[in-house]
C-alpha cells in the first residue's frame, strides 16, 4: 500500500470539509473494497475520510412501510433487523450473502453502492426496490443513480448518507456466487408492487447492474417463476470473463430469476 | 505517523504507526501479539480474524488508525485464566488442527459465531459460518464438530448458571 493521510469524521459536514481539503482524497466506510484495493496499489488516494464514526449515518429506521437504512450500516446489521425482515425480508437474505460474517461486520451499504462493482449485491437491490439514494446534497433515484462499471451519479465530493424505499408486497432475491470471491456471477432481485414489477440484474452485465424490461413485463403479466421463461437475455449484453462467458451468465440470469420469484413467494 | 491507541485484551495500549499500517500488523509487531496469523493478506482466509468491539472481523484489512479507540480481542485474550477457552478445548479434543495456522482465526470465528447464534446452531449454519475462513489441511470436518461441541459445552454452563 502507499503512503495515504488518515481523518476521522465526526459529522456529515466535517467529512465533506476534508474531502475538500484533499484533491486525491477518497471516504472510507467499511473499507471492505478500498482497503483491498489500496493493498493491491490499484487505488492511491493520499489521503482517507473515515466515515464510519458518524453517528448520523447509522441505523435502521422503519415507518410503516418506509424504511430508511444510513450509508454506515454495516451488511450484518441489515442482515439481522427483525424490523426490516418483517416487511422486506429480500433485503435481509441479500445482505446475509455478502462477503463473509467477517466482511459482513465492516461492509456498509453506503460504501456498497457508491463503489458500484458490478458484482455487488446492493445495487440490484436498490434498483429492484426502486429505492432513492439519498447524498449529502440531494435524493437520487436509483435509476439515475447508477451509471455503468463503478460509476454512479455522484459528484465530486459528494457523500451517500443513506437511502430509503417503500417494502414491496413481495421481493426476493437469487446470485449464483463465485464460489472463490463470493461475488455475484449473475444475482436477481424481483419486487412486485401494485403499480409494477421491477427486476433488477447485478454481476452479469456488461454495463454494470440494470432491469430488465423482457422480465418486467413478463413477470407483470403472470408472477410466477415460469414466467421469466420466455424473456429473452442477450448474451451479447452480458459480461464475459475468466469466470464465465456471456452466454453462461444469460442463461444464469434467467435461472436466478426464476429463484428469486420463488423465493418471493 | 499516527498515534493509536486501543484497548487489547482489556489492557490499553498506545503506539505509533503509520497510517497505512493493518490493524493485523500493528497487533503482531506493535504489540508482539504474533498469535493473530496473516494467511493470504486478501480478506480471504480468515486467519487474521480477531473481535473489535465484539464483533468478527478481518485485521489485514482494517487500518490500525481505523480500529484506534476501540475494544479488539485476539486469540491471546480469550482466556484469561491458565485453562482453555471451551471453544480452544474443543478444537483440541475433537483435533480440530492439524498444522494449526487457521487455527487462531478458526477459533476466533467460532467464538463469535456461538455468541450470535447460541442455542440455535446447527452444522448446516456452521459451515455457512466458516465460509470466511480457510484450513487446507482437515476438511474442515473436525473444525465443524469441535464448534457444535464447544457450543453445546458453553449452553449447558449458561443454563447451569441460570
Amino acid at each position: 500500500m502507499y503512503a495515504t493521510g488518515y481523518h476521522r469524521a465526526s459529522s456529515v459536514e466535517e467529512a465533506v470539509k476534508l474531502k475538500g481539503q484533499h484533491d486525491e482524497g477518497r471516504y472510507l466506510s467499511g473499507g471492505m473494497t478500498l482497503i483491498a484495493t489500496m493493498k493491491q496499489r490499484l487505488a492511491a488516494p493520499t489521503d482517507l475520510v473515515d466515515l464510519r464514526h458518524i453517528a448520523d449515518l447509522h441505523g435502521i429506521s422503519v415507518d410503516g412501510r418506509n424504511v430508511r437504512i444510513g450509508a454506515a450500516t454495516p451488511h450484518a446489521e441489515v442482515a439481522g433487523s427483525s424490523a426490516l425482515r418483517a416487511i422486506c425480508p429480500a433485503i435481509c437474505d441479500l445482505a446475509g450473502k455478502i462477503g463473509d460474517p467477517h466482511v459482513r461486520h465492516m461492509g456498509t451499504i453506503g460504501g456498497s453502492i457508491a463503489n458500484n462493482d458490478p458484482a455487488a449485491d446492493y445495487p440490484a437491490a436498490m434498483l429492484g426496490l426502486g429505492a432513492t439514494i439519498i447524498t449529502d446534497r440531494r435524493w437520487l433515484s436509483a435509476d439515475d443513480f447508477f451509471a455503468g462499471l463503478f460509476e454512479t451519479a455522484l459528484e465530486e465530493g459528494e457523500m451517500v448518507t443513506g437511502v430509503t424505499f417503500e417494502a414491496p408486497e413481495k421481493a426476493g432475491y437469487a446470485k449464483f456466487a463465485n464460489p472463490a470471491s463470493r461475488y455475484a456471477l449473475a444475482g436477481v432481485f424481483v419486487a412486485r408492487r401494485a403499480d409494477g414489477v421491477r427486476v433488477a440484474v447485478a454481476g452479469a452485465g456488461a454495463d454494470g447492474v440494470f432491469r430488465h424490461s423482457g422480465m418486467e413485463e413478463a413477470l407483470a403479466a403472470s408472477w410466477s417463476p415460469d414466467a421469466v421463461a420466455g424473456a429473452a437475455v442477450d448474451a451479447r449484453d452480458m459480461l464475459t470473463d475468466m469466470h464465465a462467458n456471456g452466454e453462461y451468465r444469460a442463461n444464469l440470469v434467467k435461472v436466478m430469476a426464476k429463484r428469486a420469484v420463488i423465493a418471493a413467494g | 505517523m499516527a498515534k493509536v491507541t486501543l484497548t487489547v485484551n482489556g489492557r490499553t495500549v498506545s503506539g505509533e504507526c503509520e497510517e497505512r499500517t493493518l490493524l493485523v500488523h500493528f497487533i503482531r509487531d506493535k504489540l508482539g501479539l504474533t498469535g493473530t496469523h496473516v494467511g493470504c493478506d486478501t480478506t480471504q482466509c480468515g486467519a487474521c480474524v480477531i473481535h473489535m468491539d465484539g464483533k468478527s472481523v478481518k485485521s489485514c484489512s482494517i487500518l490500525a488508525v481505523q480500529a484506534s479507540g476501540s475494544s479488539v480481542t485476539t486469540i491471546e485474550g480469550l482466556s484469561s485464566q491458565r485453562e482453555l477457552h471451551p471453544v480452544q478445548a474443543a478444537f483440541k479434543e475433537h483435533h480440530g488442527l492439524q498444522c494449526g495456522f487457521c487455527t487462531p482465526g478458526m477459533v476466533m470465528t467460532a467464538v463469535d459465531m456461538i455468541n450470535r447464534h447460541g442455542g440455535k446452531l446447527d452444522e448446516a449454519t456452521v459451515r455457512h459460518e466458516l465460509e470466511g475462513n480457510i484450513c487446507r489441511c482437515t476438511g474442515y470436518h473436525n473444525i465443524v464438530k469441535a464448534v457444535l461441541s464447544a457450543n453445546a459445552e458453553m449452553q449447558a454452563g449458561r443454563q447451569a448458571a441460570e
